[in-house]
């Protein structure tokens, strides 16, 4: 075992787990938020989140047809992207409540859990369609922007790229207004009031709807963001590129405590840790019989054994009894 | 009610179909009946680029050289199957194709993995498959009499890999990456165990299924800074991998085999893989003289460039025919057994060379090619410049 690159790659590793995490700290919100309200998953989340990356693909496409991509400064093209993204992602969500699960909203609790998986297939192959007919494409590439290319090189082994700060500014600065909005704001105060208990919030002359909507609203344009970060830094997206760091959000959701904000924010962070140690470390120290490929059942070990000794997650609650 | 017409109009519509489509089949249906031929490649998903192109390529050889068949009788048609390069979906469509009779030839896979399940099922019928693109040994190793292959095989490209690696390249160290598909991981070990024998030293043997992060696979490998990257598997994986590696700083050499054939690498990894190498079974258009009107031709009927085994889809298409003309001979309907033995026998002077096959369904003589990427231009892929070529026989069965 060759102990000096283990330590010369440990900064690049937990930088790379870092950023991947903030990507999934920002998808679990959306599930976690969701959770806290109605206390159910949105499985549709994974798809929600990747609409947002192609909305930001085809803004980024449609300007390099129109001749612009290269005239307009590339924070400007960021933030148009991040917003068109998240905006598409937000109405979506909100669509998504309205027709598939408000319906449902006094059925058996797993009456639209099931809706929620129908509604993610149902996207997955909606994206694939419109994808074909529009571009003939499966998969979409990221137009490429040099500046976020760009390499500093701390030390010697260790450099971090233009868009991976970006992603992790981008990240803490929606973390940190989402923080603002749930704890300071009245819209904030009703959100929390209608977690807590539903039918007083709504005697206390909040209009549940509404919160409920806003709910998926801000839960889906988090996703949005993250989708088009996602395709910022990884550069390649299809239509079923949602589902798995779908379920790999969802999963931090769950181990940093579902319902709780900060909690899936730490849940996020500890599972791109986890895996990218796994994915960098494991066949390092074990001489190859572990590879790469077991990165998830290492993260996933780890998650059962924290849900086995704190099964309501890292900062979990104690899950409030319905009347 | 002012939805009701609407419904009424599509029931109506339903009717007439389910009325007039048995009416028009039957019509056609005069004479001996219909020879269908099917392809079975991935036409969605990330692969399709290629499926398709295997689809096309077959679709003009039928067009072009039916008209001995329809003179004899038959109506001869092509029915294109969707395997989405998944095993299971491959093997569903199988059933699906052994169930009609008039199913005689089967042109297919582009994936080795979905190959190989879906052949069983062609075996219990004996009909026949051509495979213009699966290269992993087991195809044909199997001895099945049924199973044909106008392309060469993975155990002699992983090593015309490794040669061109420690004679060309001069490389002294690789990092060897994977897709963990029976394709993929098979070429890749052909690779190593022979980079091995010829002194490469082996710093890394990754499988992974990852399509979008490989951050945390490049941090190590660039931090042993291998002289060559092999990535066993295909462009839609690898075009990613190479980019972000790249991006990171990863300054190794790319090497890769056949499954980075394809225009969609570049269209993925832009400047970052021109002046890769990768070696293939199937050389592009360009290197074969006879290839010169059959990609004006391709062209011209569908508007692209054929992708890498269009043409080898359209000799195994027209292998079948050839097939189908010598069981049908004397007047008699061919059947799949007639067919299949008939295949063995063909001799065959097609645009990618002239083909014959021995006791276990391979090539006599297969070409192999390394060939370097020219232009981060998707266009311009035909125009990626053969750097070698090589004429090896298969290797016999071992067992």
């Amino acid at each position: 075992m060759d102990v000096q690159l283990l330590i010369d790659i440990f900064p690049q590793v937990l930088l790379d787990g870092i950023i991947l995490g903030f990507m999934y700290a920002l998808i679990a919100l959306g599930y976690t938020m969701v959770y806290g309200v109605l206390e159910f998953i949105n499985f549709a989340h994974s798809e929600i989140f990747i609409v947002g990356a192609f909305v930001g693909v085809e803004i980024l496409l449609t300007l390099r047809s129109a001749g612009l991509f290269d005239g307009v400064p590339w924070p400007l093209l960021l933030l148009l992207i991040l917003v068109g993204g998240m905006a598409a992602s937000g109405a979506l969500a909100v669509a998504v409540e309205r027709i598939a699960y408000r319906p449902l909203r006094t059925a058996p609790r797993l009456i639209p859990l099931i809706s929620a998986i129908g509604v993610s297939f149902f996207l997955q192959d909606l994206i694939r369609l419109v994808e074909s007919i529009w571009r003939n494409e499966f998969n979409l590439v990221y137009p490429t922007m040099d500046v976020l290319n760009h390499r500093f090189e701390l030390t010697e082994t260790i450099d971090i790229s233009v868009k991976s700060i970006v992603v992790i500014a981008a990240a803490l600065l929606m973390l940190w207004i989402l923080h603002l909005l749930v704890n300071r704001t009245t819209i904030g105060t009703a959100i929390r009031a209608v977690a807590e208990d539903q039918a007083a919030a709504s005697l206390m002359g909040i209009n549940v709807n509404r919160i409920i909507s806003l709910t998926f609203l801000i839960g889906g344009a988090m996703g949005g963001a993250a989708g088009v970060l996602f395709g910022v830094q990884y550069g390649l997206i299809n239509p079923y590129s949602g589902f798995i760091p779908g379920l790999k959000a969802f999963t931090a959701a769950v181990l940093g405590g579902i319902g709780n904000i900060p909690g899936a924010m730490v849940g996020g962070i500890v599972l791109g840790l986890l895996e990218a140690f796994a994915a960098s470390y494991l066949s390092l120290l074990t001489g190859g019989a572990f590879g790469a490929e077991y990165k998830d059942i290492f993260a996933f070990s780890v998650l059962i054994l924290i849900l086995i000794f704190r099964p309501k997650g890292l900062l979990g609650e104690v899950v409030r009894e319905r009347a | 009610m002012s939805r009701y017409p609407v419904r009424l109009i599509l029931v109506l519509l339903a009717a007439l179909a389910i009325v007039a489509l048995p009416a028009a089949s039957s019509l056609e249906a005069q004479g001996k009946g219909t020879i269908k031929i099917a392809t079975q490649s991935p036409l969605s998903g990330g692969q399709a680029a290629l499926g398709e192109g295997i689809k096309l390529g077959a679709q003009l050889a039928i067009e072009k050289f039916k008209g001995n068949l329809e003179k004899m009788g038959y109506k001869v048609e092509l029915v294109p199957f969707d395997d989405q390069a998944k095993p299971d979906v491959g093997v569903a469509n199988a059933k699906n194709i052994i169930a009609d009779k008039d199913i005689l030839v089967v042109v297919g896979h582009l994936n080795s993995g979905v190959a190989i399940p879906s052949s069983e099922v062609y075996r219990e019928v004996n009909l026949a498959m051509v495979s213009p693109a699966n290269t992993n040994p087991t195809v044909t190793d199997r001895g099945y009499k049924n199973v044909f292959r106008v392309c060469g095989r993975d155990d002699v490209q992983g090593v015309v890999g490794a040669e061109f690696a420690a004679g060309t390249m001069k490389a002294k160290s690789a990092y060897v990456i994977h897709d963990k598909t029976t394709y993929g991981q098979g070429v890749a070990e052909f690779f190593k165990a022979d980079a091995e024998k010829k002194g490469i030293k082996i710093l890394g043997f990754e499988g992974t299924e990852e399509k979008s992060n490989f951050d945390p696979i490049i941090t190590p490998i660039r931090a042993k800074n291998p002289d060559l990257i092999y990535f066993g598997g295909i462009y839609e994986q690898a075009g990613p991998f190479f980019k972000q590696a790249r991006e990171k700083g990863v300054k190794s050499k790319f090497l890769g085999p056949d499954g980075m054939d394809s225009s969609d690498l570049t269209k993925i990894a832009g400047k970052h893989v021109v002046g890769m190498y990768y070696t293939s079974v199937a050389g592009p258009v360009s290197v074969y003289p006879q290839a010169k009107t059959f990609a004006e031709q391709y062209k011209k009927k569908f508007g692209k460039n054929p992708e890498p085994f269009a043409a080898q889809a359209y000799d195994s298409a027209a292998i079948g025919i050839k097939a189908l003309e010598a069981a049908a001979k004397g007047g008699k309907a061919p059947t799949r057994d007639a067919v299949t033995a008939a295949v063995r026998d063909v001799r065959y002077t097609g645009i990618t060379g002239t083909i014959e096959f021995d006791a276990k369904g391979d090539p006599k003589k297969a070409l192999y090619f390394v060939l370097r990427v020219a232009s981060d231009n998707p266009e311009k892929w035909g125009d990626n410049k053969e750097v070698k070529r090589l004429t090896i026989a298969a290797p016999a069965a071992k067992k």
